[in-house]
């Protein structure tokens, strides 16, 4: 279904000013949503806002439209109780259950309104709308003979960040489990507002510390988009080689994890080993194992040069080597292979529905990555390509994550040995004032979604993040269902979603 | 079987020697320990306003500064800043202190800074359980640690261990800023765990409130909930650094003179 004229279409990395996005009623907004969702669009990010000036609250919906490659912007003045759109809309459930939270607003209706962080409520930061204590709130309950829940968290019993996990079992069944976040909190989208500041792009490199690279990408994006400025070509390489570097390290440890917790123990040893030769390349590129101080808006703060692209070549070749021994070993092996399939299956039509984004999509047979929608940067002129699996089953994860480290190695030796030369910086001139722009990246999770608006003075009126791990962890929830408890820690795994980029 | 084992052969025998043998070369662009020259004419203060953390100040008897690496990034952005180019990172690892006061560099100054406890070189010395709390870390600090116990690093040869349960450890081991939202479950962990023990503050965050210093949703750091025995700067430390800060903990290497 083709999106209502009301829509202004704008691309991925492209500013607009905030007076051209189309303001309609509350309802109309609501229905075009629905009805967006309903058809191709994905809701990438519901951002909310105060203007100032009219004390009012705005809305605004970004939707991705792939088939258009284009995204989609509408506004609307936000009332404090509205007819919640989660019911005709699954995909807004998280959404709207964050706005309910920062601001203190109700979306009537909404089938189970609960805070997603503990965070204050920004319109009343002393008012008692915050819960006394994380993880304090309504949880599903089941009765009966059988019934019973299993608690974890929010300190695990691994080296992993904290959530709350409750399992509501009948028998050894698990008929649903709740996940309970908001640990993490720390105020980054509040601290961003007002900025940028010295400290921004620190935020942006620890936000979910294992995607440095993708959201300091997609920062620099929106600041050189509302600069209206972009990278040199040789900057834009350096960025994608460490995006990718950043996305094989993630999966090949990962790919460890799983094995481990299939107890497949060579497999884990090899890869936990290789993912540290990983990044150990992202060092050699920039002296720091996760990319920090790599990229900054505007450049690319360490060249290539001195041998290094030989010294990164030869390197990739011995991990391709020692992966390439070591990820098929688990998956020529029938028991291993009988305990991930079937277990945890998110079908595509669940997975579409909550609005799944990234390798849990991709594994659920959804085709989308934002590389091939809505490319940026080198990926514009390169391609990475998309792999997709069906059975949306712990085996289907585990492959996609397979094929894109091949995929991955395969594009980095091509941009490494095509490296385009020249500069790796550009001046930036000073963000547009009263603009709004929007920035997609494919982080190794999936789509990272970056909004912001500029103030008269050019500052960020608001800065909003949107994780993968945003639209995913209720996939992990929905996974679960019918499965046994010993099938969590592969689920987890398998879908690896992020504690922090969720919280902020 | 056979496959598994000419695998096994393929992957090779990977455990450092380090420390009975060479320390692994750190990257040619590691950020280490800081190195302050003398000779800064005070006043430009260039660094001062760079510094996203606040981690350099000047001595009060001006004309000299002092670098905390408890605050401390490493993202070079006061080494860029200098006219006099006085102040540079070191490929250095070791950046592990007993105490506060010792992350602080000092210009030109020798120091010896001490990352040795009594408890961790005795009763602990042979076998230093720890549990891990993520009190709103970035997963990078976690990443590091949990890299220890991979073949390569392999901490289990000098008897540490990651345990399941904070009954079972003789520490704690804490990452993040100490998120409002973490600080009772941080509370309840370390009363768990049975005395004596330690605590071992991983990272700028950990060790200061790192970027989200003066936040209203975090703490500043482990030591205002629990008092802290080790502290290991870095944004995050590399796995060298941490594993020295444990060594040294425990008395299995002692410190070198820094300058």
């Amino acid at each position: 279904m083709a999106p209502s004229s009301d829509w202004v279409m704008i691309g991925n990395n492209e500013a607009i000013g905030l007076k051209a996005i189309a303001a309609v009623s509350f309802e109309r907004f609501r229905q075009a949503v629905i009805e967006a969702v309903a058809g191709e669009a994905r809701l990438s990010a519901l951002p909310v806002w105060s203007p100032g000036d009219s004390g009012g609250l705005r809305v605004i919906a970004v939707l991705s439209l792939p088939q258009r490659g284009e995204l989609g912007l509408l506004s609307a003045a936000l009332p404090d109780r509205w007819p919640s759109l989660t019911p005709h809309c699954p995909a807004a459930h998280w959404f709207e259950r964050e706005i309910a939270e920062q601001w203190g607003l109700t979306p009537e209706g909404h089938p189970w309104l609960k805070p997603i962080r503990f965070q204050p409520c920004r319109r009343h930061p002393d008012g008692g709308s915050r819960s006394a204590c994380a993880g304090l709130t309504d949880f599903f309950a089941m009765a009966g003979q059988e019934s019973h829940e299993v608690a974890v968290g929010p300190v695990h019993a691994g080296i992993i960040e904290p959530g709350h996990f409750r399992f509501l079992c009948h028998g050894e069944t698990v008929y649903h489990l709740e996940i309970s976040l908001g640990y993490q909190h720390r105020g980054i989208e509040r601290a961003m507002t007002g900025g940028p500041v010295p400290r921004s792009v620190h935020y942006m490199e620890t936000l979910a510390g294992d995607t440095t690279i993708g959201h300091v990408t997609a920062y620099s994006h929106l600041l050189e988009a509302l600069a209206g400025a972009t990278v040199p070509a040789r900057g834009k390489a350096i960025r994608a080689i460490a995006a990718e570097l950043e996305r094989i390290a993630n999966h090949v440890g990962d790919l460890g994890a799983l094995a481990g917790d299939v107890g497949f123990l060579p497999t884990r040893d090899y890869c936990g080993r290789i993912r540290g030769d990983v990044l150990n390349m992202t060092a050699a590129v920039c002296g720091n194992r996760f990319g920090r101080g790599l990229i900054r808006p505007g450049r690319v703060q360490w060249d290539l040069d001195g041998g290094l692209t030989e010294d990164l070549l030869a390197r990739l070749d011995a991990v391709e080597k020692d992966v390439t021994g070591a990820v098929p070993l688990m998956l020529d092996t029938p028991s291993v292979l009988a305990r991930l399939e079937g277990t945890g299956v998110v079908s595509s039509e669940t997975a579409r529905d909550i609005g799944m984004v990234g390798v849990a999509a991709r594994a659920s047979g959804l085709e989308c990555h934002v590389c091939a929608e809505f490319p940026y940067g080198i990926y514009r002129l390169a391609q990475l390509p998309v792999n997709t699996w069906t059975g949306g089953d712990c085996a289907a994860r585990t492959y996609v994550r397979w094929f894109e480290v091949q995929a991955s190695i395969d594009f980095l030796r091509h941009q490494l040995l095509e490296l385009p030369a020249g500069p790796v910086d550009r001046k930036l001139s000073p963000m547009a004032p009263e603009s709004l722009a929007v920035s997609l990246v494919e982080g190794w999770r999936g789509e990272i979604c970056h909004v912001a608006a500029t103030d008269r003075e050019s500052r960020f009126a608001f800065y909003k993040v949107v994780d993968p791990s945003f639209h995913n962890w209720f996939g992990l929830a929905l996974a679960l269902r019918g499965q046994q408890i010993s099938d969590f820690p592969l689920c987890n795994k398998s879908f690896s979603l992020s504690y922090c980029g969720h919280d902020l | 079987m056979l496959k598994i084992l000419k695998t096994r052969f393929q992957q090779k025998y990977r455990t450092l020697s380090y420390p009975d043998g060479p320390a692994p070369e750190m990257p040619l662009r590691f950020a280490g320990r800081p190195v302050l020259d003398p000779g800064c004419q005070a006043g430009c203060g260039a660094c001062r306003s760079a510094c996203p953390t606040g981690a350099i100040m000047a001595a009060p008897a001006g004309g000299t500064l002092s670098l905390d690496t408890g605050r401390c990034l490493f993202c070079r952005a006061c080494e860029k800043s200098c006219p006099q180019g006085l102040i540079r990172f070191s490929r250095d690892h070791g950046l592990a202190s007993a105490t506060r006061q010792g992350l602080v560099i000092e210009t030109g100054a020798v120091q010896t800074v001490s990352a040795r406890n009594e408890l961790a070189a005795t009763l602990f010395a042979r076998s230093l359980k720890l549990r891990q709390v993520s009190a709103g870390g970035c997963n990078a600090c976690e990443a590091d640690c949990n890299v220890l116990g991979t073949p390569a690093w392999d901490i289990g040869r000098f008897g540490i261990q990651f345990v399941a349960s904070p009954r079972h450890a003789d520490g704690l081991l804490v990452t993040g800023p100490v998120t409002d939202n973490m600080r009772l479950a941080l509370e309840k962990t370390y009363a768990a765990v049975p005395d004596p023990k330690i605590v071992i503050a991983v990272g700028a965050c950990a060790i200061s409130g790192g970027p989200y210093a003066e936040h209203a949703e975090q703490h500043n750091g482990a030591s205002s909930v629990v008092p802290v025995d080790l502290f290991i700067p870095g944004c995050p430390p590399h796995p060298l650094t941490i594993l020295d800060g444990l060594l040294k903990l425990s008395g299995r290497i002692t410190a070198v003179e820094n300058s």
